[in-house]
């Protein structure tokens, strides 16, 4: 016949603007919730997957501030020291390493980058070690260099993109006047290696004319101590020891603060939203009071009216939610987009990660909180008598 | 037995006094009598004699003050303790239909859904059909699917009635049903009511102004200050 769904449906369709107002009130702060819930899984999800990325654990450089120069080094950044290259040696016979490359970082100011011109990022890699160590790396066309010492790169995706080339054309490293070929570009991978060009590590020191490297990646054998590692690498004379663990640990200590206001501002959000949902369902039971009084002379509990008054509260924070979610997940880039312009140091690819289980999650916590502010205007209706409603207008 | 069976409701001595303030107000002063099952009583009376106040109280919508009732031979009230709203509703469900002078339909409900609207919170056993058959008896059929802002008064009051018999109560309870109707309308509601009280020997107690509506009961019975005499 007709339900009590149908009941409490029907009645918020009654007041169609204040119903809209409060949906509205709901679906904004459910977007911003699950948003920011997104975003506070997807950033350490994007950071670590950069770190990992890196093919390495642990860096070392000539000394020099850590943090600054492993965020140089994420953003393939310029001016560093130089260390000598039997170093490689040395930490290759650690018994707990399994892998090292030997890197050469170099930035060369290149004019016709960008308005007034921009930073190209070189990075010398050994052919021998460095594919070996990021074997994830896949090419989006061509492939490594021919041989330790070939006037070859290859280009990171956005790097080639932004440079319009292709494999075979002929490249100019800037300040240098050096040609080179392009022989490979790698597929996209969402980290820094994207606007990186690389070269054989032997031909960007001959074009640099220096025998030395900056850095050196070591990957760790499985299980191998770490931290005995850093500390017997720490020993290494003016050296620098950068753990990309504790890179991350600082960057999420630096964006915590700014997660807990964000989660903040969400959590107010549904607050706001709430009152607003108690004051809309608490005013419709008022202006009703006359339809619950007659509910009840025709057998209602008031078990029945409470559950009546909070299958509306429930259809509003169910369907706000939804409806909050979904738009959430449309623009989901576009959160993207603003929270990475906010940010210090954004990692390369999905920022704001909005999963199912994240979504469900979500409405499940909007659905409760819902149900518990519903409680009282739904138990206020429960509580009204038939004879209020006969008697009150005589 | 037979005799007590036929006995719709008794009140003895039934008292409601309302705490105005500091005063207080004998709205009923000690009420007896006795309705039959099938009768039409009608309830006459100036204004604020306690004609809405007794039919509550024979509705049970409230308790009284002091005194008793017994709803088909079952003690409802008098047992020395105040009847709990919950059981009232039981007891309410059961028993009676009610109508008022405003209508109160649900104004997002169309009017077939309006009559079936008690079935959401109780459904008596046998009552299948019900809402068509009452749609059909009260000329409602070719506006079931209006909502109640589309149609008059008068048939809004039908789809009142509808509704309150919906779950086949034995007493209907009117508290002036036509007071917000013109003559036509009121003379139309008078005559389904005593139509319904005929043919299905529905009990009907009716609180009118009106004295042709009043005499359309086969019982009259007079209120002044709170207290009644048979005419
Ligand atoms: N809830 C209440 N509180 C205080 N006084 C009340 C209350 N209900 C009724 N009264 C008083 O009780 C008396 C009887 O009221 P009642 O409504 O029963 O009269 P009535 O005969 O139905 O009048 P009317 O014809 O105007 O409907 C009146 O004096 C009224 O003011
Ligand atoms: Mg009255």
């Amino acid at each position: 016949m007709i339900s009590k769904f149908q009941i409490a449906s029907k009645n918020l369709l009654r007041k169609k603007t204040r119903t809209g107002l409060t949906l509205v009130g709901i679906i904004l702060s459910s977007w911003v919730l699950v948003s920011l819930l997104g975003f506070n899984r997807g950033y350490e999800k994007a950071l670590n997957r950069d770190i990992d990325n890196m093919g390495y654990q642990i860096m070392v450089m000539a000394k020099g501030c850590p943090y600054e120069a492993a965020t140089m080094m994420l953003q393939g950044g310029a001016g560093l020291r130089y260390i000598e290259e039997d170093v490689v040696k040395t930490i290759k016979a650690r018994p707990e390493v399994d892998k090292v490359t030997p890197i050469l970082m170099q930035a060369f100011f290149d004019p016709n980058k960008g308005d007034g011109g921009g930073i190209a990022g070189y990075f010398g890699v050994d052919l021998a070690t460095f594919p070996a160590m990021k074997p994830f790396l896949r090419f989006h066309k061509g492939g490594w260099f021919a041989d330790a010492n070939a006037a070859e790169a290859v280009m990171g995706y956005e790097a080639a993109e932004l440079e319009q080339r292709e494999v075979g054309d002929l490249i100019l490293v800037p300040e240098k006047n050096v040609q080179l070929k392009v022989v490979g570009i790698l597929q996209r991978t969402g980290t820094q290696d994207d606007g990186t060009i690389f070269v054989p590590l032997r031909t960007l020191q001959k074009i640099s004319g220096l025998d030395k490297i900056t850095t050196i990646g070591i990957k760790a054998k499985k299980d191998a101590d770490l931290t005995g590692l850093e500390a017997s690498l720490y020993q290494l004379p003016d050296m620098q020891v950068v753990s990309f663990s504790q890179v991350k640990q600082t960057i999420m200590k630096l964006i915590a603060t700014a997660r807990v206001m964000v989660l903040s501002i969400a959590v107010i959000a549904l607050l706001i939203a709430m009152v607003g949902v108690v004051n809309t369902v608490l005013m419709s039971v008022l202006e009703r009071k006359h339809e619950i009084g007659i509910l009840k002379t025709m057998g209602a509990m008031p078990g029945d009216i409470f559950r009546l008054v909070w299958t509306e509260t429930l259809i509003l924070c169910a369907s706000g939610g939804i409806l909050g979610i979904g738009l959430a997940l449309v623009f989901a880039r576009l959160s993207d987009l603003l929270v990475r312009r906010a940010l210090p140091y954004a990692p390369g690819g999905e920022l704001v990660a909005i999963d199912p289980r994240l979504s469900l999650l979500t409405l499940l916590t909007i659905v409760a909180v819902g149900l518990l502010s519903g409680m009282y205007p739904a138990w206020k209706a429960g509580r009204i008598r038939p004879l209020d409603s006969i008697r009150s207008d005589a | 037995m037979s005799a007590s069976n036929s006995i719709a409701l008794e009140a003895r001595d039934l008292t409601r006094i309302y705490g105005r303030g500091s005063e207080e107000v004998r709205a009923l002063d000690g009420v007896s009598l006795q309705i039959r099952k099938g009768e039409f009583v009608s309830f006459m009376g100036p204004s604020g004699s306690g004609k809405t106040t007794l039919v509550n109280l024979l509705g049970c919508l409230e308790n009284p003050t002091s005194g008793e009732l017994d709803l088909a031979g079952r003690r409802i009230f008098g047992n020395g303790e105040v009847v709990g709203e919950r059981d009232l509703t039981r007891i309410r469900r059961e028993i009676f239909g009610y109508i008022f002078q405003n209508f109160y339909l649900i104004p997002t409900l169309t009017v077939r859904e309006n009559v079936a609207l008690p079935l959401a919170f109780y459904r008596k056993p046998g009552v299948e059909g019900e809402v068509e058959a009452l749609l059909k008896q009260l000329g409602l059929e070719h506006r079931m699917n209006h909502l109640p802002g589309q149609i008059s008064g008068g048939e809004m009051q039908r789809v009142a009635i509808a509704r309150a018999l919906v779950n086949r109560p034995e007493i209907l309870l009117a508290d002036e049903p036509t007071g917000n109707l013109d003559t036509t309308r009121t003379g139309e509601i008078g005559e389904i009511l005593q139509q319904l009280n005929r043919s299905t020997g529905l009990t009907i107690l009716m609180v009118t102004h009106n004295p042709d509506l009043g005499r359309l009961g086969g019982r009259h019975i007079e209120m002044r200050d709170g207290r009644a005499c048979e005419a």
